[in-house]
């Protein structure tokens, strides 16, 4: 493994080696979007790229923090949650807001839910959750999460919210799985989406985030949702959409005309590369190398324009 | 890749152990395991006569959820090394998958 921590270094190379590096490096390599394409830090301009961060707003994703996990991959996933909240803590320039893309809890228990909740809620920022499968597995088929989360949601919990003139979306495709099938929508929420949407002018960001990811990343191990097509086609007339996912404890990113499709690392523990072990249970490292498969993404939206960049940074 | 495989393994071996007890032609008919292991059931296809209680093991380091297709049954998330037992009276195809992970199937045929 290459280590590109050198922003010199980062300066000359190709965009597809941009791109590995962002996978398996992820010393936080910035992108950012301009018209559904996504343009490295240095080959846009560190000026450029610095306006990006300072005129708009940033906001932060965490992902599958799975409190109660505590198996070899990484017996203590409530200190790796810590170390990130800390570094989060320590940004120069404070995010708005933060999303989590699910799996808050690894077993939906009260206790893990009340943690995750101090150690998350301890920074002080407003956090925005969807749930991971994990955190729907309660006796109560949900409510757990729901009697946290669910305030002003509709269904199993998704909602949307504008905030500096984009306009986010939270959707829920971890409950109603069906044998045989990934992550799903559902009708109803489908409906939902499309009654959403219709408010929202074509020139609006819009910034969706799932817990399983909307693209079809592997489906031999569930990496996808069944009916992401139908929301992605309700999708097609805006100028600019990320889409944010969580689930494979990885990072992947996909563009497809006008949609960026970006998945974060977790804070827990590593899952395998698709198809490059056995299954997609919790990867175990030499301890020395956990950190650097663990970490945040953080979000910059240029005020007044489409582009957003994404900066993917680990705990090491 | 390092994996340390220290879980316990204590539900199916007491299982066992005492299937191990009675006479040996009821030992099929009474008990049988299924093994959740690397996202996947082992056996995928189990034949079972009426009245077996088939116990359904987590050895893997996340959790699975046993659920039949048809809803007759449904366990709680087993984590590591947990186990959920269900008894099959009638005869008939019971299919069945994880309520986590859907892509993860199996099925229980229950024949005289
Ligand atoms: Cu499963």
């Amino acid at each position: 493994m290459t280590n590109h921590d050198d922003d010199s270094e980062r300066g000359g190379i190709s965009r597809r080696h941009a791109l590995e590096c962002m996978i398996w490096a992820g010393t936080g390599v910035l992108w950012t979007m301009s018209g559904g394409v996504p343009v490295s830090l240095n080959l846009l301009g560190a000026a450029q790229a610095a306006e990006a961060m300072t005129t708009g707003f940033t906001f932060l994703q965490i992902s599958d923090s799975h409190i109660g996990f505590d198996k070899a991959a990484n017996p203590h996933a409530i200190d790796t949650l810590k170390e990130a909240m800390g570094k989060i803590q320590a940004l120069p320039q404070k995010p708005a807001f933060m999303i989590h893309t699910g799996d808050i809890t690894h077993l939906s228990k009260a206790a893990q839910f009340d943690n995750a909740a101090e150690i998350i809620g301890g920074a002080g920022f407003d956090v925005h959750y969807v749930p991971g499968e994990h955190d729907v597995i309660d006796d109560d088929n949900g409510k757990a999460y729901l009697d946290r989360y669910g305030k002003g949601t509709k269904g199993a919990g998704w909602y949307s919210f504008e905030q500096n003139g984009v306009h986010f979306v939270g959707l829920v495709n971890v409950v109603n799985l069906k044998a045989g099938g990934l992550g799903n929508l559902g009708p109803e929420q489908l409906a939902w989406l499309a009654d959403d949407l219709k408010a929202v002018s074509a020139s609006t960001p819009i910034v969706v985030f799932a817990h399983i990811p909307l693209w079809a990343i592997y489906p031999e191990w569930g990496w996808g949702t069944d009916d992401a097509a139908q929301a992605l086609s309700l999708l097609k007339g805006f100028g600019s959409v990320t889409v944010l996912n969580g689930h494979i404890h990885q990072i992947m990113q996909k563009v497809e005309g006008n949609v960026t499709f970006h998945t974060a690392r977790s804070t827990a523990f590593p899952q395998p590369a698709p198809g490059t072990a056995a299954s997609p249970g919790p990867m175990t490292v030499p301890a020395g190398q956990l950190r650097g498969l663990l970490g945040t993404s953080s979000v910059a939206v240029k005020q007044g324009g489409q582009e957003l960049a994404i900066i993917d940074s680990t705990l090491a | 890749m390092i994996r340390f495989p220290t879980r316990p393994l204590v539900g199916p071996l007491a299982a066992l152990g005492l299937a191990m007890v009675a006479p040996a032609p009821l030992q099929a008919a009474d008990a049988q395991v299924v093994k959740i292991d690397n996202f996947t059931f082992t056996p995928a296809a189990l034949t079972v006569k009426p009245g077996t209680t088939v116990t359904f093991e987590n050895d893997d380091d996340i959790p699975h959820l046993v659920v039949a297709n048809d809803g007759a049954f449904r366990s709680k998330a087993l984590d590591t090394g947990d186990t959920y037992a269900f008894t099959f009276t009638k005869a008939g195809d019971f299919a069945y998958y994880c309520g986590l992970h859907p892509h993860m199937q199996g099925k229980i045929t229950v024949a005289p």
